[in-house]
């Protein structure tokens, strides 16, 4: 009989209580707990799809043990977006830099964590930082747009603030 | 039927959406709880640390442990230090730390330039030095840096530690001198003072492992090169130095017709196999390619912290 750990961390916040056995994935259990912004695709670390933040560090949750994140914080896209759209994401949005929108929530996490560790990226930067997730669309061209859209908007409105 | 003798696959002909076996788990809080983990357990136990490699060969049963042991939660083991001669890393110590230390960046400039191009800013957050190394690819990209920078592994157990070369570290493909009861814990690399070193590599997409790749340290003095080390990845069953050219490097000006011709000696050197990332040949072509690119690259650093004399 396998041994069933016991686990407690915060998604979004939400404080969640589970037993799991050991070689359950982070990317299960988050979509067993609804939050299917995390996705599946390739399950070997190339696609970047199924990106969430733990401890405000963007992981990979197809290769994370459950039992890994015991007392951490996890964030999903829901989370970044709980008090309505991100900057990100209305820029997104006014660009068409979404198609078929599957790789979008793995986009709008990383490019919020680009714009947490700089305020005013270069295209480089913004190349460098999404270069870990795979668009099947090839939407790439409107993505980057879009980010540096949002990052001009929040650095104006912090400016003006 | 008891699932024995499955050829490895193609990663991506096997469901990767679940590890497809139970194990037990465990989370040491102290080094010594690490070894005495791995001393009980041995061959049966695998060391989780960034999970990136050892999670993907897990999913595929490329390796089944019986038991995992997660020492990300030992504190103590991620660090980047300056310590005379040397610069030592902790185990644990992530790409991306190395990628954000000036110590790294100013020191061990190969080192430097090889994180930067691995995998993307997750893995790079993820994966650990550590792990790199005792996941003993011949593709490993922070290996060829570490063996121009003449490091040493440290390897612990609960009897003790012992120092080991890089360059003897490695066996074969995942293969390494390390005993089932041992685990890294420390690397040491000698700083560059006089020269300064660069890594190049060729891969297809921003992503990929290295088709080849190539670190070179250099000391120059007039233009002409005084001391030189090259190693050199994924052209050989494991990382490897190319001590012959180096001798042939010493004594020859930067970027001379002399140096082109000494650096067909890698081509002895190496002994390259053809995969699905590239053929023997094209690898056998361009290491030379990348070895003349990072001495160029090494002497560039050296010139602009020394102005021409």
């Amino acid at each position: 009989m396998p041994q069933l750990v016991r686990v407690s961390f915060r998604v979004n916040g939400e404080p969640v209580e589970l037993s799991v056995k050991p070689n359950e994935l982070l990317l299960n259990t988050l979509r067993r707990l609804g939050y299917t912004s995390v996705k599946y695709a390739c399950g070997i670390g190339e696609c970047g799809n199924c990106t969430v933040l733990v401890n405000g560090e963007p992981v990979l949750a197809c290769l994370t043990l459950t039992v890994d994140v015991n007392g951490a914080e996890v964030v999903t896209v829901e989370g970044l977006s709980k008090h309505g759209l991100t900057e990100v994401q209305k820029a997104m949005i006014e660009e068409g830099a979404i198609q078929c929108g599957y790789c979008t929530p793995t986009f709008v996490i990383m490019a919020e964590y680009l714009l947490r560790e700089k305020e005013r990226p270069t295209v480089d930067d913004v190349r460098e930082y999404l270069k870990g997730v795979l668009c099947r669309c090839t939407g790439y061209i409107n993505v980057i747009k879009a980010v540096l859209k949002a990052a001009e908007r929040l650095s104006r409105k912090a400016g003006s603030s | 039927m008891v699932e024995q003798g499955i050829p490895p696959v193609n990663v991506t002909a096997r469901n990767t959406r679940i590890i497809p076996f139970d194990f037990d788990y465990y989370e040491p809080k102290t080094l010594r709880e690490a070894l005495e983990l791995l001393d009980k357990y041995g061959e049966s136990a695998k060391i989780l640390a960034g999970g990136t490699d050892l999670l993907v060969k897990m999913k595929v049963r490329l390796v089944e442990p019986r038991v995992v042991i997660n020492v990300k939660k030992i504190p103590g083991l991620r660090y980047v230090v300056e310590d005379g001669d040397y610069v030592r890393i902790g185990a644990l110590t992530t790409l991306r730390d190395l990628e954000k230390s000036d110590l790294v960046k100013e020191r061990l400039p190969a080192l430097y330039d090889a994180v930067k191009v691995m995998g993307s800013v997750q893995i790079r957050n993820m994966a650990t030095i550590g792990g790199n190394l005792c996941n003993a690819s011949p593709a490993a990209d922070t290996a060829p840096p570490l063996l121009v920078h003449n490091a040493r592994v440290v390897l612990a157990s609960i009897y003790g530690e012992r120092v080991v070369p890089l360059e003897e570290f490695f066996v074969g493909p995942g293969r390494t001198v390390m005993k089932p009861n041992e685990m890294l814990v420390e690397i040491l690399a000698e700083k560059a003072s006089r020269g300064s070193s660069s890594f190049k590599k060729v891969s297809r997409v921003a992503l990929d492992l290295a088709i080849a790749s190539a670190a070179a340290y250099v000391e120059v003095e007039g233009g002409i090169i005084r001391e030189a080390r090259i190693a050199l990845g994924s052209v050989a069953p494991k990382p490897i130095r190319a001590r012959k050219t180096e001798e042939l490097v010493k004594g020859l000006p930067v970027g001379s017709e002399e140096l082109r011709k000494a650096l067909y000696a890698l081509e002895e050197e190496v002994s390259p196999i053809t995969d699905v990332r590239s053929t023997a040949e094209y690898r056998r072509y361009i290491v030379k390619v990348l070895a003349w690119g990072a001495i160029e690259s090494a002497y560039e650093r050296v010139a602009k912290r020394a102005p021409a004399s």
